[in-house]
C-alpha cells in the first residue's frame, strides 16, 4: 500500500524506490565506453600469447578500464536479471533462491575477474 | 419481492459470473495473449540479448583468470576461442553486446521522452535489428582484417 508518507518518500511496495532504474541507467552510460574498450582489448589480443595479455594488463590505464568495466557490466547484469527474476520466476520461494544465486553469481564472477586482473597487473 | 423489484434476482448470478471471470482474467505479463509486433518482439529480444550476455561475461572472466593463472591454461582458452565453437560464441555475444547496447540507446532516448510516436517506434526498433547486423559484420571482418 501506498501511504502519503511513503508517496513523500518515494517509496511504494518495493519498499525501495528508483534506485534500481537510476543504477541500471548510470551503468548503462558506464557501459558503452567500457565495453567499447573491451571490444578493441579483445581484438587487440586475438591468438596471442600469454606475455602479450600480461604486458598490456601491466598497464595500469587497461587494468583500472578492464576491473571498472567488469565491476559495471556485473553491476548492469545483477539489475537486469532481477528484474527478469522478480517478473517470471512465480512462488516466492523460487524467486527468493533466484534472486539470491543472481547476486551470488554477479559479484562472484566480478570478483574473479577483478582478481585476475589485479594479479596480472602487480605482476605474480 | 424487493430483490425482484431492483433486479437483484437478475443481477445477482450475473455478478457472480462476472467476479468468476474477474479472478480468471489474465494478468499481466501475459505475452502469449498479444499479437506479435516487431516492437514488442524488440523489447524480448532485450531481454533475451541481456541474459545471454552472462555467457561472454563467463568466457571474458574465464579467459583473464587463464592469463593471470599459467602459459598451458591460457593455450587452452585461446584454443577453444579460436575454434569453430569458439568463434560462434564470440559472434553470438558480439552480436548480443551490440543488439543490447543500441536497445540501450533507444531506452536512453525514450527516457528523454522522445521518439514514443508509433512511426518512430517502429523506425528506431528496425534501425536496431539492422544496425546491429550491420555493426557485427564490420566488426567481425575488422578482427578479421586485424588479426586473421
Amino acid at each position: 500500500m501506498e501511504t502519503e508518507l511513503k508517496k513523500v518518500r518515494g517509496l511504494g511496495a518495493a519498499h525501495n524506490g528508483t534506485r534500481h532504474f537510476w543504477m541500471q541507467r548510470v551503468t548503462a552510460i558506464a557501459n558503452v565506453p567500457l565495453t567499447l574498450y573491451l571490444l578493441y582489448f579483445v581484438i587487440a589480443h586475438i591468438g596471442a600469447g600469454r606475455d602479450a595479455v600480461v604486458a598490456s594488463v601491466k598497464n595500469p590505464f587497461c587494468a583500472i578500464a578492464l576491473s571498472l568495466m567488469l565491476i559495471s557490466i556485473c553491476w548492469h547484469m545483477k539489475l537486469g536479471w532481477q528484474m527478469v527474476i522478480e517478473d517470471y520466476v512465480h512462488g516466492n520461494g523460487a524467486k527468493l533462491a533466484c534472486l539470491i544465486l543472481n547476486i551470488f553469481l554477479a559479484f562472484g564472477l566480478c570478483g574473479l575477474g577483478v582478481f585476475a586482473i589485479l594479479k596480472m597487473s602487480f605482476g605474480v | 419481492m424487493f430483490a425482484q423489484q431492483h433486479g437483484f434476482a437478475i443481477e445477482l448470478p450475473l455478478m457472480l459470473d462476472q467476479s468468476r471471470k474477474m479472478t480468471q482474467r489474465p494478468l499481466s505479463p501475459h505475452l502469449q495473449i498479444y499479437r506479435p509486433m516487431l516492437s514488442t518482439s524488440m523489447s524480448i529480444l532485450h531481454r533475451i540479448t541481456g541474459l545471454g550476455l552472462v555467457l561472454g561475461v563467463a568466457g571474458l572472466v574465464w579467459w583473464l583468470s587463464a592469463a593471470a593463472t599459467s602459459d598451458a591454461y591460457f593455450a587452452l582458452v585461446q584454443g577453444f576461442f579460436s575454434g569453430w565453437f569458439g568463434r560462434l560464441m564470440l559472434f553470438g555475444m558480439s552480436w548480443a553486446l551490440i543488439h543490447h547496447m543500441l536497445g540501450g540507446f533507444r531506452h536512453f532516448l525514450w527516457d528523454t521522452g522522445h521518439g514514443f510516436d508509433l512511426n518512430k517506434v517502429e523506425w528506431l526498433v528496425r534501425a536496431n535489428i539492422i544496425g546491429s547486423v550491420v555493426l557485427t559484420i564490420a566488426l567481425w571482418i575488422i578482427a578479421y582484417w586485424v588479426r586473421g
